[in-house]
């Protein structure tokens, strides 16, 4: 097949809204939306807490949270399908190969981003803060509302990382999902399977959506830390 | 007659903060009894910000003790102490964000609508706060501080960054605010400040209190070697 045939079959699945394309679309950005989300709820509060309290190993802790960020996603991938694999721990919940199995694995992934960003901006915004907030009466964890509040916008940019990494990563949907049709294939799931089975359109049609969305991230976080700029003085 | 339900007046005894092995203030004894404007005045590096950052509870004294008339003495909140600082923090949000995050933290007095008006603030009200000038940040710190409804207020160099307009400025919302019963102490590099402001003044000198004497005798006549030369513009540091 050549190429520009493929492309205009792959224009045609975007613009026709062709059911089985919007399906996997639809998939990926409900995983990767919820794991970011679930990463947002657990990963901010926590970076907030790490960048305030004074512990020994501290430091340790926050060198292995950054180590995390690069963490290579078929890793993840591996230690998620361990522990929900039939003989893992969680074998029980019977959750592998489920799209729930995927939100795990993306949320493993992105939560060192989230802690490790939102550690460093509460950081440096409670440096400055402290004696301010200490001043009102507000010492500790109850200036964490404040801190996450005047970081939201190089929060939002890390959110914003995290959700790029996820939607962009192939290999932990693919050990935890297992890239079973029209129930846990993903937007890169399918660019790998269809590519290599000859499938141009979807792939390239998928692969259009893809950089659509990245630019869109892109841009967003480029207008918050604008805005935030604004703010920052 | 005292007060019953006053945190004045505050008993600062032996006052002495030190970092790292080395004495940087102290031991300081001096009572602030309520009403007046009091100056803390010395050369850089005397020990003026601490001492307010002590008598705040900012900050842990190394012996010693700021002790107030009432139990523990209330941060903020009525009947309590608030403090302006050299370098006053701007949130990151606008001007009346910053006025109402100061109340829902505080959980105190007066309210924002009032604050604006009060400093001329109104224009300002939904400017980011980081982006307004010098003035303008320390009339909104002042403003700030004024929402808390505090008895006494600690105020580092008011006016150190403002042109003499916003300095007569904020002079006059200071006399307003002792008028009005409010305790301020309050650290200047500005002698002819002191002199338009000041009740009594506190000079400090290497982190020692040298003299605490009434405003108008100490201008007169210093009664030390340092205050003199301090005073004639001879002493640095
Ligand atoms: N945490 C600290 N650790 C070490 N040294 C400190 C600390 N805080 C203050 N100092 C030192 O204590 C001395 C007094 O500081 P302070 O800020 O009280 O001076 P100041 O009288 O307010 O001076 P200025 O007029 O310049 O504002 C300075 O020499 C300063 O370097
Ligand atoms: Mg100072």
């Amino acid at each position: 097949m050549d190429i520009t045939a493929a492309f205009s079959e792959a224009l045609q699945l975007i613009l026709g809204a062709d059911a089985k394309f919007l399906q996997i679309v639809g998939l990926s950005l409900r995983v990767t939306l919820t794991a970011v989300l679930l990463a947002a709820l657990i990963g901010l509060p926590l970076g907030a807490w790490l960048a305030i309290s004074r512990f020994s190993g501290r430091a340790l802790v926050i060198v292995f949270v950054n180590g995390l960020m690069g963490l290579p996603p078929v890793v993840a991938g591996l230690v998620v399908f361990l522990l929900l694999s039939r003989a893992g721990p969680l074998g029980s919940w019977g959750l592998l190969f489920t799209p729930t199995a995927m939100v795990i694995a993306q949320t493993v992934l992105v939560l060192p981003i989230v802690i490790a960003l939102t550690r460093g901006t509460i950081e440096e915004l409670w440096r400055e803060y402290r004696e301010h907030l200490a001043s009102l009466g507000v010492n500790g964890w109850r200036a964490v509302p404040t801190l996450l509040w005047d970081g939201r916008f190089a929060l939002a940019t890390g959110l914003l990382a995290g959700f790029g990494r996820a939607s962009a990563e192939v290999g932990a949907v693919l050990i935890v999902g297992g890239n079973i049709a029209n129930y846990t294939r993903t937007m890169t799931t399918t660019i790998a399977l269809e590519t290599s089975k000859g499938d141009l359109p979807l792939a390239l049609g998928l692969g259009i959506v893809l950089m659509a969305l990245t630019l869109l991230i892109n841009a967003l976080a480029f207008g918050a830390s604008r805005i935030g700029q604004r703010f920052a003085g | 007659m005292r007060d019953l339900a006053s945190i004045l007046p505050l008993r600062v005894e032996n006052l002495a903060f030190e970092a790292e092995g080395k004495a940087l203030l102290g031991p300081v004894s001096f009572k602030l009894p309520k009403g007046g404007i009091t100056a803390i005045i010395g050369p850089n590096g005397a020990g003026k910000s601490l001492l307010l950052r002590l008598c705040h509870g900012l900050i842990a004294p190394a012996s010693g003790r700021a002790e107030w008339a009432t139990e523990g003495g209330l941060l903020a909140g009525r009947k309590g102490h608030a403090m302006v600082f050299q370098r006053p923090v701007m949130l990151r949000r606008s001007a009346r964000a910053n006025l109402q995050h100061a109340v829902s933290v505080a959980g105190a007095g007066r309210r924002v609508a009032e604050a604006l008006q009060r400093f001329g603030l109104e224009p300002l009200a939904e400017r980011p706060a980081r982006l307004l000038s010098g003035g303008e940040q320390q009339r909104l710190a002042l403003a700030r501080a004024w929402l808390l409804a505090p008895e006494v207020l600690f105020l580092d160099e008011p006016s150190s960054q403002l042109d003499p307009g916003a300095t007569r400025q904020i002079e006059a919302i200071l006399l307003g605010l002792a008028s009005e019963g409010v305790t301020l102490l309050m650290t200047t590099h500005d002698l002819g400040q002191a002199r338009r402001l000041a009740r009594r003044v506190l000079f400090l000198h290497r982190g020692q209190l040298v003299e605490d004497a009434e405003a108008h005798a100490f201008f007169a006549a210093p009664r030390t070697e340092e205050a003199r030369a301090f005073v004639a513009g001879d002493l640095l540091w």
